[in-house]
């Protein structure tokens, strides 16, 4: 015993334990989602929960926990968001990488960093006050909480993510691409297009899927910007209703042990396994990428 | 031809970019250019009076301050430790790549859905109840990540040759951590750290069930207290209380020193940061 000591293995297995922590939490998160999400199941089937067309957990006899709507809420709102921060967000990272001067650059970096650290919910509160009346007035709507708000919103937001982790990895493709095509008599400008951008595509991809991440998971915007209707979404001018919000809203007035708050916790089950996906394509498409270019 | 392909590429290279920074800096100044209007000494230092409509946020100041201290304090010994175990112990093998699995995934799991953990867990199975250690707790879960991240960042910018020359005079490893690596690397891993802070005094969704509350007349008493916290204001600002009109201009307030505090922590961070980076060769 005293010789394991003196080798120090106890110190690392200490240190081995606290590392484990983040995959307790993790499987604390799986087994607190499920364990409660799951009991919906004894309500409805989960076909009905998940295609289900209507969400009617109060005030109806008997009550409907189709959440159908809800996830195409969700989908909606960061589609709207990824028309805009693809081409934004990319573009300013080839920018940055690939035509801005280095004391530009300096700049520029941690300034898109900077913003990326604004909280949601001044977000949620600049929409509330600015963006929701602007929509209303411009499409001349009775209520400016659509699915366009949300959209515009969650674009900003995840624009920082995208522009951020995309600069990395077209900085990091290497200098030898870029060599081989001005030797070619390329301008800097095509070799941007047409060598630097294809050979960092994957690794772009992996931005664009952590900015999604981060749309499809924010709450405090979709909350107070979108609406709230839990109908499927046909246009970016009605109100929705996403996944998060739903779980925010409703939380506090859900009976504990009810089936209600069953499907609350179940739609948390919809979102983890949603990021969860994410994630893993994410780090798929990373491994590719530095692969690609042999990094 | 050739020319004008290059022109609209151009074109579009640079809206791209002052785009998003037009836009996000005319959030940031539309709150701000009202805020400031409001802001006053007695605006920060002040109860809130009138059901909210006049008076200061100094408690929702104070709530949001004990919340970041009880998650900082999770957080950052939990994560330093795990950073030191992936970066000084590091075996390639399956228990390092899990961890690595983990730590990635966590950093994307919502905000909310750590609410819901800190609910089920913090809040009923420990029965610490609506309060500041659930919510810090929560918080510290999810900034784990972040200072995990950074920590490790940290102690890779140390150079091999330091550790290799403690381990020439005879040290061990846990010798070479504790006198070499931990000396060198803790003002970075502190540095890299206030990006926690930022992140867990802006967050909102994982204290919605855990620790926060609108109405509340006196300042916190124990961790066991429910608390105001800043972001929380703000929503409760507008969708709760019966005189909207009053409340807006606090609320402008409320997210001016949001704003101010999360913007003037990451800056912090990421200067430092950047420092630390450009003189990694020693």
């Amino acid at each position: 015993m005293k010789k394991f000591f003196r080798r120090g293995k106890g110190i690392e297995f200490l240190f081995l334990f606290f590392a484990l922590a983040s995959v307790f939490f993790l499987a604390g998160i799986v087994v607190v989602l499920f364990s409660s999400g799951l009991l919906i199941l004894r309500t409805v089937t989960l076909r009905e929960f998940i295609l289900g067309r209507y969400w009617h957990p109060l005030f109806y006899e008997p009550p409907a926990y189709g959440i159908l709507p809800i996830i195409l809420g969700s989908f909606w709102v960061t589609l709207g968001a990824m028309c805009i921060a693809i081409p934004l967000g990319v573009g300013a990272a080839v920018y940055i990488a690939e035509v801005a001067s280095p004391q530009l650059k300096e700049i520029l970096k941690p300034v898109i960093e900077l913003l990326g650290a604004i909280p949601s919910v001044v977000y949620g509160f600049f929409g509330v006050v600015a963006l929701a009346p602007f929509i209303m007035r411009l499409f001349d709507l009775p209520i400016g909480f659509t699915a366009l708000t949300a959209s515009i919103l969650l674009g900003l937001m995840a624009l920082p993510t995208i522009v951020t982790i995309s600069e990395d990895v077209i900085s990091s493709v290497p200098v030898l691409y870029r060599e081989a095509s001005y030797a070619l008599g390329a301008t800097k400008l095509e070799t941007a297009a047409k060598v630097v951008f294809p050979a960092a595509f994957p690794g772009i991809v992996t931005a664009i899927i952590l900015g999604m991440g981060r749309a499809i998971g924010e709450t405090m915007v979709v909350m107070m910007v979108a609406g709230g209707s839990a109908i499927i979404p046909r246009s970016f001018l009605q109100p929705v209703r996403a996944m998060t919000a739903t779980i925010g809203l409703e939380m506090g007035e859900a009976a504990s042990g009810s089936p209600h708050m069953h499907a609350l916790f179940g739609i948390g089950c919809v979102l983890f396994v949603l990021t969860l996906l994410f994630s893993i394509a994410a780090e798929r498409f990373s491994i590719r990428f530095r692969r690609q270019v042999g990094i | 031809m050739r020319k004008f392909k290059e022109l609209v590429f151009s074109v579009f290279l640079h809206t791209a970019t002052a785009l998003p920074l037009i836009a996000l800096f005319s959030v940031i100044f539309f709150i701000i250019s009202r805020g400031a209007m409001v802001i006053n000494w007695e605006f920060l230092t002040q109860m809130p009076r009138d059901a909210m409509t006049a008076g200061g946020i100094f408690p929702a100041i104070v709530g949001t301050f004990y919340l970041v201290l009880v998650a900082v304090f999770f957080a950052l010994p939990l994560g330093v430790m795990a950073a030191i175990y992936l970066v000084e112990y590091t075996r390639q093998g399956g228990i390092v790549q899990t961890i690595r699995i983990g730590v990635s995934t966590l950093a994307g799991v919502p905000s909310v859905v750590f609410g819901l953990f800190g609910m089920v867990i913090f809040v009923r199975f420990f029965g610490f109840g609506v309060s500041i250690l659930s919510g810090g707790l929560t918080l510290g879960i999810m900034i784990l990540p972040t200072v995990i991240r950074t920590s490790e960042e940290a102690l890779l910018a140390i150079p091999q040759g330091f550790r290799e020359a403690s381990f020439a005079l005879g040290a061990t490893k846990w010798q070479t951590i504790y006198r070499i690596v931990m000396p060198n690397s803790i003002s970075s891993i502190l540095t890299g750290s206030i990006l926690g802070i930022g992140r867990a005094a802006g967050d909102t969704a994982s204290i919605l069930f855990t620790a926060a509350t609108f109405y509340i007349m006196h300042l916190p008493n124990s961790v066991f207290s429910e608390v105001q916290a800043l972001p929380y204001h703000i929503y409760g600002l507008l969708t709760e209380g019966t005189h909207a009109q009053a409340q807006i201009p606090i609320a402008y307030g409320t997210a001016t020193v949001l704003l101010f505090l999360v913007l003037s922590m990451s800056a912090l961070s990421i200067v430092m940061r950047n420092r630390f980076r450009r003189r990694k060769k020693w």
